[in-house]
């Protein structure tokens, strides 16, 4: 008997030890490279391309400690002996450690190098700036060489336009899908009226078509409409793929809100328009903020249906757009994209704290029952 | 101020039928507890009054006026949940002016009914408090007071009591008791609890399997159950059963249950002469079971041989369960000075005055 409850005991606390082990493992592969992110967002162009953002902490490297002409009278070409070190010249490019821990190294090459005397020594690099961000929030300035020689700065785009375009989109995209589906959730879970059944069924089924197949047609009739590039097709878009997921998830909180609650409000004589606005409404804010969050992130981020339907006209184009341009034609510019991603985060982050509330504030509690 | 009549209601769920050719008038002003087991169609009946459910066939009158296809807002009722039903997101004062400034009534009116309710359920200190700033028996009291401020001309309850703790439970049971006597309303009150219907009404309709089985007032109920249904779920501890058949003749007739011979009083054997030969059901109630030594002058008894499997001290009487014969299982509630114990071979004594007798196939009281 013991022995069993010893066991059962030891099971649990492996239990415990494998959910919370992989739980870490799990949040540690999503934060860790969002923390790079960070890190390498305040690190300048030459630092971003010649190391890593985990450089930031102390660590040792081989730091310059002597700078010195190659000796005379070596022979290059085999064995040398440098202070202290002895090798060909490939074993000193790669560098050559003494047995005093210092490291000797040739830099250049063979007939015009240098002999760089190295100490590994605890170095941290914090040379951190803010020109990413400011060169994504007022814009690159370029330098454009005109022919007669002289050279002009040009103003680059700054991510302002992008933002509010992407709010532009967000809200109503946002807004509209959750009005329709409370109000079809609530039909559904509530109402009885022919059919309902089949069209429940219909909408849930609407959540396994993938919006892909569903661009060209659209695009089609948005360019018959003269709607494309417009912020109201990209509204319509995002409502339209939205609403299934929108709908099903507000279903299945309303329906299971406490029928008692209805009917006293039905006795009460309330219609179920008032019902609606008066109860479910507000009893349904965790459901509503919980999916608000959902497709405010997911029309935020989306470049696939911002692509297709809007375009990347400047005065429509929308952040995730603008972001991926930010990196320029080559890549030149990527240690902007570290700064541009963040911006662009900032709204989302916002977001999700403001309403996490919801989440943990059960907004039922203690209507029904002790 | 109305009265409520079912009219031969019948209501349908698909295939299943919860309520079956339902007649019943309830009275004005009347407290009339609709009780039976879970399932038995008693809160289907008040469903329905309400205006929740459609009824199937028949016709529901409040008053004079048909209400079957009455919305419930204009039913001139009001309920009271078994959950309360309190609407989570509004104080106390809200949830009780829900209802009136749904209809539109003047502000100061609203205000009047909402403090003069509070005031009656001692309820005013928690007007501002949400519904879960409040204990079980407070948020009762709200539910109640919201069906209260309506002044409406039938109140419908549906097991108001069940969720609240053995102590408040009787405490609220009599304070709903005088706030009907108060209000001088008609109150329909929906338990399976055999002890509240008992306690609180003026006629009780006991329910079974969605038929009506007896109106009557509790105390007519207690004494002349209409059939076995009835007498098993009216009292507690529960009437006990034995079967067996008349015999003898006219004269000096006997029920026969096997395990002992119950002569009958010539004033019984006289009413159910009919069934002399027939199979029937004896019914004792446990507080017509006394022990030879503390027989009350005026009883009229009939010893049996009994043996004792189990004894329960109450302080006031005690509970003997005792086998006669091979298997005749019953429960007496006898004189606490009588020391029976575990084991014990015993005489005790039915009155014969108050037995009861029913018919085994049809189960109805044949007295």
């Amino acid at each position: 008997m013991a022995a069993g409850e010893r066991s059962t005991k030891r099971k649990k606390i492996l239990n415990d030890i494998l959910v919370n082990g992989s739980l870490l493992i799990i949040v540690l592969i999503w934060t860790i490279p969002t923390l790079g992110l960070l890190v390498s967002s305040f690190r300048t162009r030459t630092d971003i391309s010649t190391s890593g953002w985990w450089t930031i902490f102390p660590h040792k490297e081989w730091v310059l400690v002597k700078e010195m002409e190659v000796p005379e009278g070596l022979d290059r070409k085999g064995v040398m002996t440098i202070e202290g070190a002895t090798g060909t010249f490939k074993e000193f490019r790669a560098g050559i450690e003494t047995p005093d821990g210092r490291r000797v190294a040739w830099v250049g090459n063979r007939r015009l190098g240098k002999i760089q005397i190295q100490a590994n020594e605890w170095t941290t690099r914090t040379d951190f700036t803010l020109k990413n961000y400011k060169d994504v929030m007022t814009g690159k300035q370029y330098e454009v060489r005109q022919p007669n020689g002289s050279v002009r700065i040009e103003q680059g785009d700054n991510m302002a336009g992008a933002f509010l375009n992407s709010l532009t989109v967000t809200i109503p995209a946002t807004v509209i899908p959750i009005l329709i589906a409370a109000f079809a959730a609530y039909g559904f879970a509530w109402m009885r009226f022919p059919g309902r059944k089949p069209m429940f069924i219909l909408v849930v089924a609407l959540l396994v078509v993938p919006l892909q197949v569903a661009l060209v047609p659209i695009l089609t009739d948005y360019v018959k409409l003269d709607l494309n590039g417009t912020f109201l097709a990209v509204w319509l878009a995002h409502t339209g793929f939205g609403l299934p997921l929108a709908t099903y998830l507000l279903f299945n909180y309303i329906s299971s809100l406490p029928r008692d609650l209805l009917e006293s409000a039905f006795i009460d004589g309330a219609s179920h328009f008032t019902i609606f606005l008066r109860l479910i409404l507000p009893l349904s804010m965790p459901a509503l903020a919980s999916f608000s969050i959902f497709q405010f992130l997911w029309v935020w981020n989306d470049y696939l249906v911002a692509l297709v339907f809007i375009g990347s006209k400047p005065d429509v184009q929308v952040l995730t757009m603008r972001l991926a341009e930010i990196v320029g034609s080559r890549g030149n510019d990527w240690h902007l994209l570290t700064a541009g991603a963040f911006v662009s985060m900032v709204l989302p982050l916002l977001v999700f704290f403001s309403l996490q509330r919801f989440f943990v504030r059960g907004l039922l509690a203690g209507s029904v029952k002790g | 101020m109305a009265g409520v009549t079912y009219d031969n209601v019948t209501k349908k769920y698909g295939d299943v039928t919860a309520l079956k050719n339902l007649s019943l008038e309830i009275y004005d002003r009347e407290f009339l507890v609709l009780v039976g087991p879970s399932g038995c169609g008693k809160s289907t009946a008040l469903r329905c009054l309400a205006g929740l459910e459609e009824i199937t066939e028949g016709e529901i009158r409040i008053g004079d006026r048909v209400v079957n296809d009455v919305p419930p807002k204009d039913r001139d009722i009001a309920m009271v949940f078994q959950s309360y039903a309190l609407y989570p997101h509004m104080s106390v004062y809200d949830n009780m002016a829900f209802g009136l400034k749904l209809r539109k009534t003047p502000k100061d009116e609203i205000n009047r009914r909402v403090h003069e309710a509070a005031q009656i359920l001692g309820i005013e200190p928690y007007l501002d408090r949400k519904p879960k700033a409040l204990s079980g028996g407070q948020r009762q009291r709200v539910a109640l007071g919201r069906a209260l401020v309506r002044e409406p001309s039938v109140f419908l309850l549906d097991e108001p009591l069940s969720n609240l703790d053995a102590k408040l439970r009787v405490q609220t049971r009599a304070e709903i008791t005088k706030l009907h006597k108060k209000l001088a309303t008609t109150f329909i009150y929906v338990t399976h609890d055999q002890v509240e219907a008992m306690t609180m009404a003026d006629r009780i309709a006991v329910m079974k399997d969605g038929v009506l089985q007896q109106v009557a007032s509790p105390q007519e109920l207690y004494d002349h159950p209409v059939n076995l249904f009835v007498a098993g779920f009216i009292g507690s501890p529960a009437m006990n059963f034995f079967n067996g058949t008349l015999t003898g003749d006219a004269n000096e007739m006997y029920v026969d249950t096997g395990a002992f011979r119950l002569r009958l009083s010539d004033e019984t054997a006289k009413k159910v002469n009919a069934y002399l030969g027939k199979s029937v059901v004896l019914g004792v109630r446990p507080e017509d079971v006394h022990s030879p030594e503390f027989l009350p002058t005026d009883v009229l008894g009939a010893a049996i041989h009994a043996r004792v499997e189990l004894t329960e001290m109450m302080g006031s009487e005690i509970y003997v369960y005792m086998v006669a014969g091979e298997d005749q299982n019953f429960i007496g509630r006898i004189d606490p000075r009588a020391k029976y114990t575990m084991g014990q071979e015993v005489e005790v004594v039915f009155n014969l005055d108050s037995i009861h007798l029913f018919d085994q196939d049809t189960e109805k009281a044949l007295l």
